[in-house]
């Protein structure tokens, strides 16, 4: 079944006021933005998609793929699955070495040819300190965590429709990150706090106390912004590094930052 | 009668699912009775009360709680009857998970919590295995991956349940069970027995006994080596 494109229904916020917004169609090869306050129920809207809510949630939404309602197997057999899910969680609960838990998941997803030897590679281009097919789930970092998830997610899970909870969080490279779990012709869905994450999004869904306010397409402008923000970003990104490496920072290149921000301030 | 029982580890929700369950059927006008099986002490017959339904509290105290309810089937299900329900939810504390409370005629409902691991549903036996329904909580704490995990590793123990993800806080989950409560074909008969046996406990230790160590023990005792031998007259 090929997915081009899933519906949200309106639902209802946090007090039980309905959203008041139109079916909200999401196409293929389109990516939203999530953005709104800490508890403004971003987590819930994309725990919504995941599980394809029919009205069961707390939000009482409803979604559609292709326009109709999902079957119960696309609900809930993971060999079915058309969402992948990054969640915000920082660890993991199962008691087992990385390798297993890896060739367990691509078992319950029906994925027969996985090498999980590159999973752990793919994940430790985004961490720092190196995960090993033998440690324990259980003893990995924050920031391993991560990684070893967005792998999993993106390699194992790999899906049509992508949903992305916080990506900056932990530490990790979140735009090798992002590049990973994004690819052509997928319906993307990033809940994000940063700027230079939510303004590069073509749309964004503004949250609020448990409900959908609005939906905002980006402007040309804020592409732009957008781009430089990206170049001030990786700047920092860079200094991050050599400061996690121990060096000394004896320099910084303010020009090339000023030079960003008086090209933001012309704007 | 419909006799519907939960079963489940403790602190898996098995109250908080229950009570968004109950809100949901009170609401399609079924009017189910409730007994709350626990140990020692339990709040929750307060929690049921307040949703106007009929509740009765058990308290095992030094007896097995499944075991108790076991053989207290008769009495609660004769005081669903004196309520004119025509269900009877008995939401039971559990032990050792050795048992499964389910008799062949109930509705089995088994709640586990999704953060206790994908090996717990290996471990926790026939309360799991026996179980019509099996509900899955807390799984917003956990990863997607495992959460599919989690979901193969009780349809591996037992294939043909059915499985139902939900959140006691929230209430994902309950429409869904309370329209599997309702349509329940099962209905509870004159000669109910269990689905699977208790285990054995056949020892000086369910007479009293304090003292550790074989040589203060009598009755049907299992060896570490996994023998199992009757000491005694």
């Amino acid at each position: 079944m090929e997915i081009h494109q899933i519906t949200i229904q309106a639902g209802i916020d946090k007090l039980g006021n309905t959203e008041r917004l139109p079916d909200l169609l999401i196409n293929k090869g389109e990516i939203y933005g999530i953005v709104g306050p800490t508890g403004s129920g971003k987590s819930q809207l994309i725990a919504d998609i995941e599980q394809l809510a029919q009205g069961d949630t707390a939000s009482k939404r409803r979604i559609l793929i292709n326009g109709a309602i999902p079957s119960r197997e696309l609900r809930s057999d993971p060999r079915k699955k058309m969402v992948a899910q990054l969640s915000q969680n920082m660890n993991f609960f199962a008691d087992m070495p990385v390798a297993d838990f890896l060739k367990l998941h691509a078992k319950c997803r029906g994925k027969k040819n996985i090498d999980v030897k590159h999973v752990i590679s793919i994940a430790n281009t985004l961490t720092g300190e190196p995960i090993n097919a033998n440690d324990n789930l259980t003893i990995l970092s924050g920031g391993q965590t991560r990684a070893l998830m967005v792998a999993d997610v993106a390699i194992i899970s790999e899906s049509p429709i992508v949903l992305i909870d916080e990506i900056e969080n932990a530490g990790i490279k979140k735009h090798e990150a992002l590049q990973l779990l994004s690819g052509e012709g997928k319906i993307i869905l990033v809940v994000t706090h940063d700027p230079v994450l939510a303004l590069s999004a073509q749309k964004r869904i503004i949250m609020k106390n448990g409900g959908m306010r609005n939906i905002i397409e980006s402007t040309y402008r804020e592409k732009q912004i957008s781009l430089q923000l990206n170049d001030i970003d990786q700047y920092i990104l860079t200094l991050r590094e050599d400061v996690r490496a121990g060096k000394k920072i004896e320099e910084v290149n303010f020009d090339a930052l000023l030079h960003e921000s008086s090209f933001l301030k012309c704007l | 009668m419909k006799f519907i029982i939960v079963a489940g580890t403790p602190g898996a929700g098995k109250t908080a699912v229950l009570i968004h369950t109950l809100k949901i059927l009170l609401q399609q006008n079924v009017k189910p009775s409730v007994v709350k099986i626990d140990c020692l002490y339990s709040d929750d017959p307060k929690r049921f009360a307040k949703l106007g339904v009929p509740v009765q509290l058990g308290l095992s105290m030094d007896m097995c709680p499944d075991h108790f309810s076991i053989y207290n089937t008769d009495a609660i299900l004769e005081f669903a009857k004196e309520q004119n329900s025509e269900f009877l939810i008995m939401e039971t504390a559990g032990l050792c998970h050795r048992c499964a409370p389910y008799t062949d005629n109930s509705l089995g409902i088994c709640v586990i919590d999704a953060t206790s691991g994908p090996n717990n549903p290996m471990k926790v036996g026939p309360f799991l295995s026996c179980a019509d329904i099996v509900v899955i909580t807390k799984g917003d704490m956990i990863s997607q991956a495992e959460r599919e995990i989690f979901r193969e590793c009780i349809l591996e123990t037992n294939p043909n349940c059915s499985i139902i993800e939900a959140n006691g806080l929230s209430g994902q989950g309950a429409s869904e069970l309370a329209l599997q409560i309702k349509s329940t074909e099962k209905v509870v008969s004159e000669n109910e027995s269990l689905r699977h046996n208790a285990p054995f406990a056949v020892c000086t230790l369910c007479a009293g006994e304090k003292r550790v160590g074989a040589e203060h023990h009598r009755g049907l005792l299992r060896k570490m080596n996994g023998m199992q031998e009757y000491v005694g007259e």
